[in-house]
């Protein structure tokens, strides 16, 4: 992007929540159903039918507002936003407008040049999702299907502060650990559950006053978010520096061509006719309410990285791997526990973050598996591990055990002990062996001493032989060394 | 504030309503009628005082989060007007 | 025959409730000219008569088992079709039952058809519905007023001694003093909205016509109490109505509000009101003259919020899902367009065209909020009334009933005629119209007004006038 010219973006989030039940009905919200098998007469909009809000959509809208430090309102108010589409059943979408659940927040946000955004986030707010609309399945009609009417959404509405593409998708990426973190969303862009539009506007750099902005929507996955905004940032400003003016309008990103085209059919201008939902007194919260979801809170992706690089001494890198997901985090410091249960041991926080983001992320890759269907316990992980600290295991053969472990064939020691793994460190045995293998070649023995370092490999070789293969190789070199010094 | 068939055109648009020709002007002049009705809360004083939403200061009960309505597509599909495969069909829609 | 005359004869076995039942459909049918009926339901009637009866057999004894009753044509019955007497549902069948249905079908009541009624609730003498206007069983060439209509002649025709109805603006109690009846309107919130079909949310409410506040009580007892399927439905506890009634009440202090007598209101109409209201002196009560200050905009405060709501409400009436579908639809905005066109009468489309104007950009401020904020005066004023008075009392309306056809054609003179009862809407109060003498032959409603919640003290009130005078048991003769 020209240097002449400044891009002011602004993100608008909307996150399914993982509830059971739908936000205002007690229908299923579980993905992939039959058409029209999770909508209740309440979402099919039956004259009469009335709705009643899920407790467990307002909880995790409270931890979402406490995890980015916004204030909770007290009293928050459910709006109707007025508009007539065939996927809006009441031919009103119940929203909050004035007055929503999460007032203003604040999200850290580390961009890949390690410089980190405080990115303010305006409000979030709850509201109901809409129907499915299939345009390809029927010649000259449209299918809908209402299993998605009613889901419930957190709208998380960015203040327009961000000012690339790659700080949008930087934004984007933190949200969506931090939703997934807190188990709110599952964060599955394919099906639906995270999905993001991008206020877009350009404006000449040092100006203070906002372009005119095009909102692309529903772009859904993190790289056509980046290539759809940096599209219409171009698109802009060509559109500008020849003369023309930015037409106010919404727009959809074309995977395919990769551009952003205006949307047919939806209304320019819609007006909304926003009022408080008559069927809906206010969402009262009051401060023991909040103060229980506080207190069940998780601690934070950033607050657990820093402590795993200023408690745990890991590097960043590591401590950020690890943070990428609650349930690696957590996988981790159960292995940890087992591993090193009293004091901070750095070495072993160290080992354990190496065999969960190696081993285990590349057997879990291989099998296509969540960490939480993880065929070795995080227990199981760190006896293993604990093996391998103790010297009773060398490394490569620890890897070979762990494959047996994901294979089904049991816990380490088992394995150990079955395959004959079991490396002898017992300095007593060891000495023995080295001895008697110094006692099976004196002339190279006299050699060795004399200067001829290369033997130094042979007589390791001969021990290892001798105790096939299950003698600490750095120990049995340390009382070589010994035992031959000249 | 005037209600003029422009006006009146634009209502019927957003709510949907095919308002042929002839019935524009009597209806406009109902409506002017019923404005002018309605406007005469302009002169009534409301200073400082918040707009009452909801007449008793009721709570808003919240509903457990679980799964209480079963499959009820073939209700549904026996109400709908036209229906295919389980969809409600509509005119073709472009977006 | 009141509710409680037809359960003691049923208790005393000189009648069974499917003779109730036949003798309510016959009565029906004979008085098809009143066209009170959108639909009756004999093989429904006679199967839940049966079942009554051997409920009595079995030892049952309840009071509303087996009195026959009618339900406005607003309350969802499964499997009986619910048209709110507009063409867009006029062969809706809903899959589900109201609360107000099953707590009536739960109490053993017999359900014979469902009653005509303004199209949607919109409007105060039955004219706007698609099934033909309802008469006035007191004079067949006058309105039986609304918009439960169609329950009001049923009961005051004597067809059956309950119906249902809705009050939003005035709908139950204007019908009830038209017809020379008893119409309760609870608290908002009493009564479970719960597949009762929506015209103005914030006002709606359920309520019960009959000719008695007795029968009242009782069915009231019947509907009240939280359903958790309406988010605005009162946690608070039920009183015993019934028990109530007959609660000690000297020196009940009864307002007199002056603006509910104000030009307007027929010199017939106010004496008569003045003789009940006499009366009820008599019986102990004190009368105190109390202002409500902010009346005289009601109606206007009224005719913004309703239509504001109801234009939102009956958006979900697309020909998608159910309902009226037009012909042939081009395009979605045809199918839209059309549909809602030819599914809705032209009192409805003004309504629904009022309050989108009043929601829409630049106008919500002056007109929604503004009048949610006069709404708040009204309400502040009876509240301040209250700590003054145990009721307030005034004409239901400032005429009898008017002629068929003679307000049809002026929906702002049809607006007017609710000048008495809308403020109780807009505050959420329960109140009751009762039989208050007549002027030229035609009945005159009594409206008292209590707090919220009161409807205990309003039925004791109502109850006590009615035992020491004989309107409500004057019935219309037969028709001319």
């Amino acid at each position: 992007m020209s240097r002449a010219w400044e891009a002011v973006i602004g993100l608008e989030i909307h996150a399914q929540l993982s509830t059971a039940s739908k936000l205002f009905s007690g229908a299923a919200t579980a993905y992939g159903a039959e058409p029209n098998t999770q909508a209740s007469f309440i979402d099919a909009a039956l004259p009469g039918t009335l709705p009643v809000p899920n407790r467990e959509a307002v909880r995790k809208a409270i931890q979402f507002g406490l995890a980015i430090g916004a204030r909770i309102a007290p009293e928050s108010v459910f709006a109707r936003k007025n508009y007539f589409y065939p996927d809006l059943p009441k031919g009103y979408q119940i929203s909050q407008y004035e007055l929503p659940v999460v007032a203003e927040g604040v999200l850290p946000v580390r961009l890949e040049d390690g410089r980190t955004l405080s990115v303010r986030i305006e409000r979030a707010h709850l509201e109901e999702d809409a129907g499915k609309s299939v345009h390809d399945a029927f010649h000259a009609e449209t299918g809908i299907d209402l299993n998605r009417a009613g889901v419930p959404l957190l709208e998380i509405v960015s203040a327009p502060v961000l000012h690339s593409p790659a700080e949008a998708v930087a934004y984007l990426r933190t949200v969506h650990t931090l939703v997934r973190w807190l188990g709110i969303c599952d964060g599955n862009m394919q099906e639906g559950s995270f999905r993001c539009d991008a206020n877009v506007s350009v404006r000449p750099r040092g100006e203070t006053r906002f372009g005119t902005r095009c909102e692309i929507k529903n772009v859904n996955s993190f790289r056509f978010v980046e290539k759809a905004i940096e599209y219409e940032i171009e698109r802009q400003i060509r559109a500008l520096e020849n003369g023309e003016a930015i037409v106010q309008e919404t727009r959809l990103y074309d995977p395919a061509r990769h551009q952003t085209r205006p949307m047919r059919g939806k209304e320019s201008a819609d007006d909304y006719r926003y009022f408080p939902d008559p069927d809906l007194p206010p969402l009262r919260i009051v401060p023991e309410d909040i103060e229980r979801e506080r207190a069940a809170l998780p601690e934070l992706p950033e607050a657990r990285r820093r402590r795993y690089i200023e408690a745990m001494g890991l590097p960043a890198l590591d401590a950020d791997q690890l943070c990428l997901d609650r349930a690696t985090a957590d996988y981790f410091e159960a292995a940890l526990a087992t591993l090193a249960p009293q004091a901070a041991d750095p070495a072993a926080a160290k080992l354990a973050a190496n065999w969960v983001l190696g081993e285990l992320a590349a057997a879990l890759n291989e099998a296509g598996l969540d960490i939480a269907a993880a065929r070795v316990t995080p227990t199981a992980l760190a006896q293993l591990l604990l093996r391998l600290r103790e010297g009773a295991i060398s490394g490569r053969n620890a890897k070979e055990v762990f494959a047996a472990m994901w294979a089904g064939e049991g816990e380490a020691d088992a394995i150990i002990a079955a395959r004959g793994l079991r490396q002898i460190s017992d300095t007593g045995a060891l000495a023995a062996a080295v001895d008697a293998v110094l006692g099976e070649f004196p002339a190279q023995v006299a050699e060795c001493r004399g200067g001829n370092d290369k033997l130094l490999q042979f007589f390791v070789g001969q021990v290892m032989k001798r105790t096939r293969g299950q003698a600490h190789a750095a120990q049995v070199n340390a009382l070589l060394r010994e035992k031959l010094a000249p | 504030m005037s209600l003029d068939t422009d006006r009146l055109r634009h209502l019927a648009r957003l709510a949907r309503l095919a308002l042929p020709e002839p019935q524009l002007a009597p209806l406009q002049h109902d409506l002017a009628r019923i404005v002018t009705l309605v406007d005469a809360l302009q002169a009534v004083d409301v200073e400082g005082v918040p707009p009452l939403a909801h007449p008793l200061a009721l709570g808003l009960p919240l509903r457990d989060d679980r799964v209480t309505d079963a499959d009820r597509h073939a209700d549904l599909a026996a109400l709908a007007p036209a229906e295919a495969g389980g969809y409600y069909l509509v005119p073709k829609v472009l977006e | 025959m009141t509710v409680v005359e037809l359960a003691r004869r049923l208790r005393g076995g000189a009648v069974s409730a499917r003779e109730l039942a036949q003798q309510a459909l016959d009565a029906a049918r004979r008085r098809a000219d009143l066209n009170a009926f959108i639909a009756l339901d004999a093989e429904r009637a006679e199967a839940a008569a049966s079942a009554a009866d051997a409920a009595r057999a079995q030892g049952r004894d309840t009071p509303l088992l087996g009195i026959p009753f009618a339900h406005k044509d607003i309350f969802c019955t499964r499997g009986l079709r619910t048209t709110c007497a507009s063409r867009m549902l006029a062969d809706f069948v809903p899959p589900y039952d109201a609360h107000v249905t099953e707590r009536l079908d739960v109490a053993g009541a017999v359900l014979v058809g469902k009653t005509n009624m303004d199209e949607f609730a919109m409007g105060s003498s039955n004219e706007n519905s698609a099934f033909g206007a309802v008469a006035n069983p007191w004079d067949g060439t006058r309105v039986p007023g609304g918009s439960s209509g169609g329950s009001a002649a049923a009961v005051a025709a004597g067809i059956v001694p309950f119906a249902t109805g809705t009050d939003t603006g005035g709908s139950i109690r204007q019908p009830a003093a038209f017809c020379g009846i008893t119409g309760l309107k609870p608290t908002y919130g009493r009564v479970s909205r719960y597949g009762m079909i929506a015209y103005a949310s914030s006002l709606d409410c359920g309520g019960v016509l009959a000719r008695t506040a007795e029968d009242c009580a009782h069915v009231l007892a019947a509907l009240a109490g939280h359903d958790p399927r309406d988010a605005t439905s009162a946690q608070r506890p039920v009183d015993d109505y019934v028990a109530a009634l007959d609660q000690p009440w000297a020196g009940l202090r009864i307002g007199v509000a002056r603006e509910y007598f104000g030009a307007g209101v027929d010199h017939g109409v106010a004496a008569a009101v003045h003789a009940a209201l006499r009366a009820l002196e008599q019986q102990g009560a004190r009368l105190v003259d109390v202002s409500l200050r902010n009346a005289h905009h009601a109606i206007a405060a009224y005719y913004v919020i309703a239509p504001a709501e109801a234009s939102s409400n009956l958006s979900r009436y697309d020909g998608v899902r159910y309902g009226h579908r037009c012909a042939n639809p081009t395009s979605l905005e045809d199918l839209y367009t059309r549909s809602r066109a030819e599914g809705f009468g032209a009192e409805v489309q003004r309504r629904i065209l009022t309050g989108t104007y009043v929601l829409s950009a630049g106008y919500y401020d002056a007109y929604y909020l503004r009048a949610q904020r006069v709404r708040r005066r009204i309400a502040d004023d009876f509240a301040a009334a209250f700590a003054e008075v145990d009721l307030i009392a005034g004409p239901t309306t400032p005429t009898p009933a008017f002629r068929l056809g003679e307000k049809s054609g002026d929906p702002l003179a049809l607006y007017a005629a609710d000048v008495n009862t809308v403020a109780v809407n807009l505050a959420g109060l329960p109140a009751i119209s009762l039989p208050a003498g007549f002027v030229d032959g035609l009945p005159v409603g009594l409206q008292l007004i209590g707090p919220a919640f009161a409807e205990a003290r309003l039925l004791a009130a109502a109850h006590r006038l009615q035992q020491v005078t004989d309107w409500h048991t004057r019935t219309p003769g037969a028709r001319p």
